[in-house]
This record gives structure tokens, C-alpha cells and sequence, in this order.
């Protein structure tokens, strides 16, 4: 089959590459539909992440057909169309139980490495060879999905492709960013980041009551977006005082909630470990929230940060709230809200490429170039 | 065979009572020394986690050399798995050391993983076949 695969820093390439077999008994083979860039392919596109190798396949939000299930698939049948959570996860674990499905304990087959890294092991992500899983990506013509009836599920008919790839992770992260937020009727929430999983999360915000929700970018044309398909308010942080702009919009207070969807710059140096991330608007959601409010981490971070603004954290009695998204808990849900058409996200496919020219689309993607917010790929 | 389950009413495994100060490990995590314990929580009862008192697999080839601990995990998380090698700090004795290699916590760590996953998924996940180890790949 085809499959985008890592070639070198800042190198892809389209290649041959074996087509995924069944290698549990709870695997099925899915083939993809579509399948879309995220922001956190970008430290795996610059070589930023240890274990990454030559040929190995990215991209880890996708939907697809399902084409062969093994034995111990229940839920599903060659035929299905299903959009695949990100989050590589058991189901039957303490945490998939408890609904922290991205903790899982048994989603990976190389714990090792990311209990060396951050302590404890984490579930896998599809794209993420070495360090989350070894499972090979979904910008190919099939994927493996291992544990098929927990993190696969039946796209409901009056939902497109375009619309549905985003369930498998920038909605439901969005979503989770959220409810981590605790966000409530009435509340002032500020959101930085204009991409994808900064627009579902301001959208998710709005939808869960709040009087305001601000995002904070630098592109017009995203804040363009977001002021047209998601009804927040945009903010350009290049002719503000954000800090002072978000008090002002919130009585003086800040926003009681504020969401850090930026994640680890693509371009800084150094793998794990070998050089800290810059959290520019991390250290700007906690000097603009309230007093105990909540600061939730959504961008995607792999290792060390300077310069994390703790005394502000400890005196003003800030929740600081993180993780990698649960998707299996919201997913059936946010497919339900996109058949009643109250979640829209297919605007964000901005760029509809042939797998064939995935590397223009990362490109496209990477540079933020012709007004990109995601590439979507279609095998 | 060094096999202790504490489980208030398993009546289906050797009951061996170890108080917390007899050596049962304080704190998880991989190290460097042999002897240390490695432990994993397991979804479920000690009894189901090692039923009839039987050693389970993949740890089943090291009975003799390695001791093992059950008991139930507080706040109903399930079951506590220890192992340790038996010897302490000496290398393991015959077909066990050939099995364990150079690094013996991480072995051990690796096998209680693997119980672990086959007492509660009914498998042990494995990885995709890279690309580069399979010879029908093409550049």
C-alpha cells in the first residue's frame, strides 16, 4: 500500500510500504477515507521525538471502512464506516475504567520508554511508532487498529467524512479542554490558539454555557474562522495587550478559564530532554486568569519547560488541569452533536490533498501557508 | 515455589500472611538493582489475578527463582503483583538467568506487564511489524 512516511527532519516521503496485518485477536484493518494533519505530527516532522525511524507512517486522525476484524472484535464488521479515537486504549484497565483512557496502561507495547520519560507509561497514539505504541499511522491506504470495539466507532449516516474525521481527536481534545475547565453558564473562558482544537474548543465552551469565549492568535484568517463558524470573539495578540484586553472583557477579573491549545513550538530545538520548551502563551493564560481559576494545557508538550510561571500559580490559587484527550468518553457523543448539526467542523479541512501530495499539505500545515488549518488526506 | 497471595477469602490459592514491613515494596518503578521488587496492579481479585494458586504466564518458567506477591490494592483498584528474585543481589541460577538477560528489573518489570495485560485484555498487545524489518518493503 502507499502511507506518508517520516524520511529525515523535516523530510516525508510517499512510499510502498507493506499493507497492516492482524496481529491480535481484538485488531481489525481499517481502510482509510480520510485522515488529518494535527499540530502534534509537527514535532514528529521536525525530529523531535526520540525513537521516530526512516519509514515510519504518521498521522493519527482518521475514519475510515472497516475491511477484516479479527476474532474478538464484537462491535464491528467489514463494511462499517468508523471514525478511530487517536488514543490507542485497552478499555479494561483502572484508568480506561475510570474514563482516562489516553492513561491506559495497556495501550502501548512500549511502556518502557515513556515510563523512563514522564514517570509512568501512557496509552499509545496511532503515528507515534517509537514513543506511543509502535502502532504505524493513518496516512496510508490501511491502518491496524488494535483494541477495535473500544476506540472505533459507527459514523452515524447523516454525517460526512469531512465532518466526522474530526471526532477521532481534535474534537473530542477540544471537548476536553472544556470540561477540564469545569467551563459553566456565565463563565469568561479565553482560548490561545486559533487552529482546530483551538476552535473546538472555544466551540465546546459555547456550548457549555459560557457568557464569553475569547481566542487568542496571531492569524487574522483563523480568527476570521473563528468568528464566523464558531461565534467566539478573536483576539490578535499582535496588536493587543492581551493580558490587559482579556481583564477589560472580563470586569476587571480575567477569564475564569483559560485554555493553552498552542502546544510545544514545532521548530524548537532538541529531542526529550535535550532542550526545554518555550511556553510563551502557557505563561500568558496564567498571568490573564482569575484568581482560582482554572488553566488547562491542551497543546501538545514532549518534555521540559523554562520559565513556568509558578509563583503566579501558587498566589493566585490556580487549577492548572492537562492531558492527552480521552476520546472514547465524548466521541459517541460528539458524533450524535454532529448529526444534529450543533458541532460543524468540516471548515476546518482547509486543504482536501491525494495522499499522494501529503507532503505539500504538510508543508501547507507546518507553515500556516494559503490559510491553512488542517490538510486532510484522502488514500 | 515462593508464592504468596494475600486475599481475604481466596480460597482457591496458598494464603501467606507478609506484613507491609517484611519486605514488601514501598514505591514501584524500574531500577538498576536486582532484588528490588517490581510491581504492576492488576484489574481484579488475587484469586482471578492468579487462579488455583498457579503461577501464571509468562512468569511460570521462573518458579524457583523468583518470589512472588499478590494482595488486593487498596481503594478497590484490584491486585498488587510483586516479584523479586529470590537470591536477592546473586544472579539467578541456570535456565532462569539465560531467560532474564543483563537487566533483571527491567525483565521482570516487562513479564508482570504481561500478566497484567493478559488478565485483563486476554492478550498481549503487539506491535506493527516496521516497515524496514519486513524485506517486501520498497524504498
Amino acid at each position: 500500500m502507499r502511507a506518508l512516511c517520516w524520511a529525515g527532519t523535516d523530510e516525508l516521503a510517499v512510499r510502498e510500504v507493506p499493507d497492516p496485518e492482524l496481529r491480535n485477536a481484538q485488531d481489525m484493518i481499517v481502510r482509510v477515507r480520510r485522515s488529518a494533519t494535527c499540530g502534534a505530527d509537527l514535532a514528529l516532522l521536525g525530529g523531535r521525538t526520540p525513537f521516530l525511524a526512516v519509514g515510519d507512517v504518521l498521522g493519527h486522525e482518521f475514519l475510515g471502512e472497516v475491511v477484516e476484524v479479527g476474532p474478538e472484535v464484537r462491535r464491528h464488521r467489514p463494511g462499517d464506516r468508523v471514525v478511530v479515537c487517536a488514543a490507542v486504549s485497552c478499555g479494561a484497565c483502572w484508568f480506561c475504567r475510570q474514563g482516562l483512557f489516553a492513561c491506559c496502561d495497556n495501550g502501548s507495547t512500549g511502556p518502557a520508554v515513556t515510563e523512563a520519560a514522564w514517570g509512568q507509561p501512557t496509552g499509545g497514539c496511532y503515528g507515534h511508532p517509537g514513543a506511543l505504541g509502535g502502532f504505524a499511522g493513518s496516512h496510508a491506504e490501511y491502518v491496524r487498529v488494535p483494541y477495535a470495539d473500544v476506540g472505533a466507532f459507527r459514523v452515524p449516516e447523516p454525517v460526512s467524512d469531512d465532518r466526522a474525521v474530526f471526532a477521532s481527536d481534535a474534537a473530542p481534545t477540544g471537548w476536553m479542554g472544556a470540561e477540564l475547565g469545569g467551563v459553566g453558564p456565565g463563565d469568561v473562558v479565553a482560548v490561545w490558539g486559533a487552529g482546530a482544537v483551538g476552535q473546538l474548543t472555544a466551540g465546546a465552551a459555547l456550548l457549555r454555557g459560557a457568557e464569553r469565549v475569547i481566542v487568542v492568535d496571531r492569524h487574522d484568517d483563523r480568527l476570521r474562522m473563528v468568528q464566523r463558524h464558531v461565534g467566539a470573539e478573536p483576539l490578535n495578540y499582535r496588536y493587543v495587550d492581551v493580558a490587559a484586553e482579556l481583564r477589560e472583557r472580563s470586569g476587571g477579573r480575567g477569564p475564569d478559564v483559560c485554555v493553552e491549545a498552542v502546544g510545544a513550538e514545532a521548530e524548537a530545538p532538541g529531542r526529550w530532554g535535550g532542550g526545554a520548551d518555550r511556553p510563551l502563551a502557557l505563561r500568558e493564560a496564567v498571568h490573564s486568569c482569575r484568581k482560582g481559576g482554572t488553566v488547562v494545557v491542551l497543546g501538545t508538550w514532549t518534555g521540559f519547560v523554562d520559565a513556568f510561571p509558578l509563583g503566579a500559580v501558587m498566589n493566585k490559587g490556580l487549577s492548572v488541569r492537562s492531558s492527552r484527550q480521552h476520546g472514547q468518553r465524548w466521541i459517541p457523543m460528539l458524533l450524535d452533536r454532529m448529526a444534529r448539526d450543533e458541532l460543524r467542523t468540516e471548515h476546518l479541512a482547509t486543504h482536501r490533498l491525494p495522499l499522494e501530495r501529503g507532503t505539500e499539505g504538510y508543508a501547507l500545515f507546518r507553515d500556516r501557508a494559503d490559510g491553512c488549518v488542517r490538510a486532510v488526506f484522502s488514500p | 515455589m515462593a508464592l504468596a497471595v494475600l486475599a481475604a477469602g481466596a480460597t482457591a490459592v496458598r494464603a501467606l500472611v507478609v506484613p507491609r514491613r517484611a519486605g514488601w515494596p514501598r514505591a514501584a518503578g524500574p531500577d538498576p538493582r536486582p532484588g528490588r521488587w517490581q510491581v504492576v496492579t492488576v484489574a481484579g481479585r488475587p484469586e482471578d489475578v492468579l487462579p488455583t494458586g498457579r503461577w501464571p504466564e509468562p512468569l511460570r518458567r521462573l518458579d524457583g527463582a523468583v518470589e512472588l506477591h499478590a494482595r488486593p490494592a487498596p481503594g478497590g483498584r484490584g491486585t498488587e503483583l510483586a516479584a523479586r528474585p529470590l537470591r536477592g543481589e546473586a544472579a539467578l541460577p541456570g535456565p532462569a538467568a539465560h531467560l532474564v538477560g543483563d537487566d533483571l528489573g527491567l525483565f521482570l518489570r516487562e513479564r508482570l506487564r504481561q500478566v497484567k495485560q493478559l488478565a485483563e485484555t486476554g492478550e498481549v498487545l503487539r506491535a506493527d511489524r516496521s516497515p524496514v524489518d519486513r524485506p517486501e518493503a520498497a524504498g
